[in-house]
């Protein structure tokens, strides 16, 4: 297959959600563009949960938090002057100056340095925190990380200088718009895809499903891990830096369990290790949830759609534990590939085919029951 | 001072049974199940609005307490049956997964019920008579409660170790943990060893969550959530699957809580003269009180070592493949 042809699916898939994003854009209608940028910011939770758990089996329950460090640290960095003089009194000195809020032309670069910069941060506590958590599998990697969202949430209540503690951390200018979460979740996307199919990611992989074998022929398990769980961190500061800068106020109890049992709940429904399957989750959970709240205000049944929810995750796990794409992937790459489409047999088209083949007739395009 | 150090020995000891409670059940679930059971305190969460219920109809307490403990131990028993069967042999982090769901489930319930009924999402806990107030010994002053708690602990658990020991079932108890597949081919109903695990753990539970509502002195959906996080902890410190080490992982988190909090006061403790003003000052800014708030995240870096240096806990053994 060619160049030009395995780029041509991804080229139409992009070029679509553009014009989709610039329609959407033009058409002033705040509450479907605010479903968007949330559904891309559950995206990139999502995807990035999946490299740093799905692709390598160490389940970590402790993304959320470096989610929350990211929506702090780019919330601080980004505050103008004048506010951080008025709710940040008592931040150091180093930091006191710093006011990322320059703009170039029509483009806060200030916000993309803070959001890298945030994000920087996240992925080098993450190495920190890896080189020793990695170690541990199973449930003790979970609980170990659990203790790590624990003592962020701790942290975060407790460093008033930096954080106003439990009170609300307001005021932060509302830079995260249509563009910047769409670019964002098309990089996340394809780091994951990229790195699934590099030999970083087979190693992944490969001591996820087995251990013992892929010790035995030399592959490390300590760095693949590692690696996957520095850059799931990278981009949950990335996706914390956007929450942030689109939700404008925000306090610890944000970055909790709810958030970390939400994103999980959408890694599992899509597939852990499948990287099409967490867009697809995201996307099925962000709709049902906007539905189910709706059915809320509208039955004055708070509490409903977390149960109806949890109940989906229960009946998924139970009986396909795999989610919707185990670890494959919309062949994405390979749409404008006929030897795609020669092998799809669509269930209504099959008895036609059979017959056409044996009677020797070449097939009519498009043909169906009904065409 | 001795009055200082007594009081907290007995905060140290009223907290570490109500971990030990919790530990307890959470221990007897994993070693026969390798499940973590997330929804464990949730349970607890249970017990108190059952409690809000029947104590405030005006129940005696006698009654009011069977009717707790059995509404939390079915809706163990349901938990268990309904979510936690359909996956047995499912790997770990499934099961600790559906167990995260099962919470969900039971908070979201409760929050909708209560709606329901036309309550607060925060309620006051009507605290009975007999349990709140204060004990005066000399010049020696407890919650009332703290010293129930720890009566309630040493007592329960004195009473969970002759079944284990003494009875059939408890046996099976421990040799389903020992060795799952080798129990039933000796003949042991393992759904019934498990139902008896998640029975017991849930009336531990609902005894633990009233005494831990009277503390609180208000209850809402969520009050779960802190408790069984801190057993776990206790659960990881002695050994997760083992029950002694659970109820020993209680009492020595107790301390460690307790620490923190009863450190700085060294500093105010102290004979005057007995050490010079500068080591004094040192002490009382080292160890600032704010140090309090702090103490959830020094709980959790205990859990994280201990996680590293001993995943089998104080009295587990080791097992394969914990650790690289």
């Amino acid at each position: 297959m060619t160049t030009a042809r395995r780029l041509a699916g991804p080229g139409v898939a992009i070029v679509a959600l553009a014009v989709a994003f610039a329609l959407l854009d033009a058409s002033r209608q705040a509450f479907w563009q605010g479903l968007v940028i949330n559904l891309a910011i559950f995206v990139i939770l999502t995807v990035s949960l999946n490299l740093s758990s799905g692709f390598t089996g160490v389940f970590s329950l402790g993304h959320i938090g470096f989610m929350a460090i990211g929506a702090y640290a780019a919330a601080i960095l980004t505050l103008p002057f004048r506010e951080k003089a008025l709710y940040l009194r008592d931040l150091p000195g180093w930091l006191a100056g710093v006011h990322l809020d320059q703009r170039a032309g029509p483009i806060p670069v200030g916000f993309l340095a803070a959001t890298l910069i945030a994000a920087t941060l996240a992925a080098a506590i993450a190495w920190l925190v890896g080189r020793v958590l990695m170690r541990l599998s199973g449930h003790f990697v979970a609980l170990a990380t659990l203790g790590f969202l624990v003592i962020v949430r701790v942290f975060l209540f407790n460093a008033d200088s930096l954080t106003r503690g439990s009170r609300t951390f307001s005021n932060v200018t509302p830079y995260t718009n249509l563009w910047w979460v769409g670019v964002w979740a098309l990089v996340v996307v394809y780091v994951a895809w990229r790195l699934k199919r590099s030999p970083y990611g087979r190693d992944m992989f490969a001591q996820r499903d087995d251990r013992l074998a892929a010790q035995a022929i030399g592959i490390r398990v300590l760095d693949p891990r590692l690696l996957a769980f520095v850059i799931g961190a990278f981009f949950a500061g990335v996706a914390g830096a956007l929450y942030g800068h689109f939700i404008t106020s925000f306090s610890p109890t944000v970055f909790y369990f709810d958030l970390t049992f939400r994103v999980i709940t959408m890694l599992v429904i899509g597939g852990m290790g499948s990287v099409s399957g967490s867009v697809i989750g995201a996307a099925l959970i962000i709709t049902l949830s906007e539905l189910l709240r709706r059915i809320e205000d509208a039955t004055l049944l708070y509490g409903l759609s977390a149960i109806v929810l949890a109940g989906i995750f229960i009946l998924i796990i139970t009986f396909r534990r795999d989610g919707l794409f185990g670890q494959r992937e919309v062949p994405i790459d390979r749409l404008f590939d006929p030897a795609l489409w020669s092998r799809v047999r669509l269930p209504w088209g099959r008895r036609r085919r059979r017959a056409a083949a044996s009677a020797g007739e070449p097939l009519p395009p498009g043909s169906g029951p009904d065409g | 001072m001795t009055q200082y150090v007594l009081q907290q020995i007995v905060n140290a000891l009223s907290a570490g049974s109500l971990y030990a409670l919790m530990a307890v059940g959470l221990a007897m679930v994993f070693g026969i199940l390798r499940l973590i059971n997330f929804a464990h305190g949730d349970l607890m969460m249970i017990a108190a609005y059952v409690a809000v219920f029947t104590l405030g109809a005006g129940l005696p307490l006698a009654a009011a307490i069977v009717v707790i403990v059995v509404g939390t131990v079915v809706v163990g028993l349901l938990m268990e049956r309904i979510a936690y069967r359909p996956l047995r042999g499912a790997p770990d982090v499934a099961l600790l997964l559906t167990s995260f769901a099962v919470g969900q489930i039971l908070q979201n319930g409760v929050l909708l019920i209560t709606r329901l009924a036309g309550l607060p999402v925060q309620i006051a806990f009507p605290s009975p008579e007999l349990l709140s107030g204060v004990v005066t010994v000399g010049a020696f002053t407890v919650p009332k409660v703290n010293i129930v708690s720890f009566v309630a602990g040493v007592v329960l658990l004195g009473l969970l170790s002759f079944f284990v020991t003494r009875t059939t079932l408890g046996l099976s108890m421990r040799a389903s943990a020992e060795d799952l597949v080798a129990a039933r081919l000796m003949g042991i109903n393992v759904n019934r060893v498990v139902a008896a695990a998640f029975a017991i753990g849930s009336a531990l539970a609902a005894v633990a969550g009233l005494l831990f509502a009277i503390q609180a002195g208000q209850i809402n959906p969520y009050i779960g959530l802190t408790p069984v996080l801190k057993a776990f902890v206790a659960a990881v410190i002695g050994g997760f699957g083992s029950i002694a080490g659970a109820v020993l992982g209680g009492y020595v988190l107790g301390l460690l809580e307790v620490l923190p909090t009863a450190l700085p006061g060294i500093g105010d403790i102290l004979p005057p003269g007995s050490v010079p003003p500068e080591v004094r000052l040192a002490l009382q800014q080292w160890l600032p009180s704010s140090l309090a708030s702090w103490r959830d995240a020094f709980v959790f870096i205990v859990l994280i070592v201990m996680l590293l240096v001993r995943p089998y806990g104080i009295l587990g053994k080791p097992e394969r493949e914990e650790t690289l």
